[in-house]
């Protein structure tokens, strides 16, 4: 196991290359979800019987609450 | 076929669709490929367990030339037909795209500092590849750049199009001039030269980038076109839904 990790001495090549390259790919997957999430939630609000009158007041407040 | 895919609604459906799709081949790409890639593939002769950066560092490279070309592809439509949604389409690639060069420029560093003994050099090669990274900055720049959105659109678009003379460069640049970089090994009119042990991981690790690609791009498409809808429902409904849609 400690040999798997050490590989063979470049440990401190191989292992960053991945973190890194992992970290950047889940940094976009949940920034893209985000603004995909976001935008379908004001959707909903603004396409929910009453819109008009709680969407203009209530907006910002309903999506903290989130 | 692009009349088809190209209503927005009947897009918006298919899109929902495909998105889980491409997330379970890159769920299963993946997971296989990272098993062989570290426990499967054997280490180099020469260059030992550093080839275990390959199996990151080749596929994120060949999706960020596949990006590049299919964002190319979208603004030729878009400057030609005008339709919105291959704006959107050009768009929501340049995020993961310039994300996947920069992941080749990273782990390349990584890769040269022990092979080469150095992290980085200007050769063709990497420089080519920066400058394809800073083309993917450049368009996202232009693209947001102007008050007016068609027109960053298209000012956007035909960097786009300009920036595809440095696609062949980058692929034949270890062919053209003297570089560190080693030659192409799966690419090849002769077969690939790279043993299946390798190869199988590496094909998979591509399969999982290009996967994981259509689904950030299907993802932003999505959020793109709901957004503009609400830019539509605000222009249209004027002070009460304003407030809802630029919150």
């Amino acid at each position: 196991m400690l040999e798997f990790f050490a590989m063979g001495g470049y440990a401190a090549y191989v292992w960053p290359s991945w973190l890194i390259g992992g970290a950047l790919i889940l940094i976009v997957s949940l920034e893209s979800r985000r603004r995909l999430k976001s935008a379908e939630r004001k959707l909903a609000q603004l396409s929910a019987p009453d819109a008009a009158s709680r969407g203009a007041g209530t907006g910002r407040d309903s999506q903290d609450a989130r | 076929m692009f009349d088809y895919l190209a209503n927005p609604t009947r897009f918006l459906k298919i899109a929902s669709y495909a998105e889980p799709v491409a997330w379970g081949v890159f769920a299963l790409a993946g997971l296989t490929g990272l098993g062989l890639a570290f426990i499967g593939s054997p280490a180099d002769y020469q260059q030992g367990e550093t080839v275990r950066i390959m199996y990151i560092h080749v596929p994120s490279a060949w999706t960020a030339l596949f990006g590049y070309l299919m964002m190319a592809v979208a603004a030729f439509f878009f400057l030609v037909w005008k339709h919105p949604l291959a704006d959107i389409g050009a768009r929501a690639m340049a995020l993961p795209g310039s994300v996947l060069a920069l992941i080749t420029l990273i782990t390349g560093s990584f890769w040269g500092k022990p092979m080469w003994g150095t992290w980085w050099v200007w050769d063709a090669r990497l420089t080519s590849m920066l400058i394809l990274f800073f083309l993917y900055i450049g368009y996202i720049a232009l693209a947001d750049g102007f008050d007016r959105r068609d027109r960053g659109s298209k000012s956007a678009s035909i960097l786009l199009l300009v920036g595809v003379i440095n696609l062949p460069i980058i692929k034949f640049s270890v062919e053209w001039w003297n570089t560190l970089h080693q030659g192409a090994s799966v690419l090849r009119l002769d077969g690939p030269s790279i043993d299946s042990s390798m190869l199988i991981p590496l094909l998979l690790m591509a399969l999982a980038a290009k996967a994981w690609f259509v689904a950030i791009t299907l993802m932003r498409m999505r959020a793109m076109l709901t957004e503009r809808r609400l830019e539509t429902i605000a222009s249209r409904g004027g002070e009460k839904s304003m407030g809802a849609a630029n919150a």
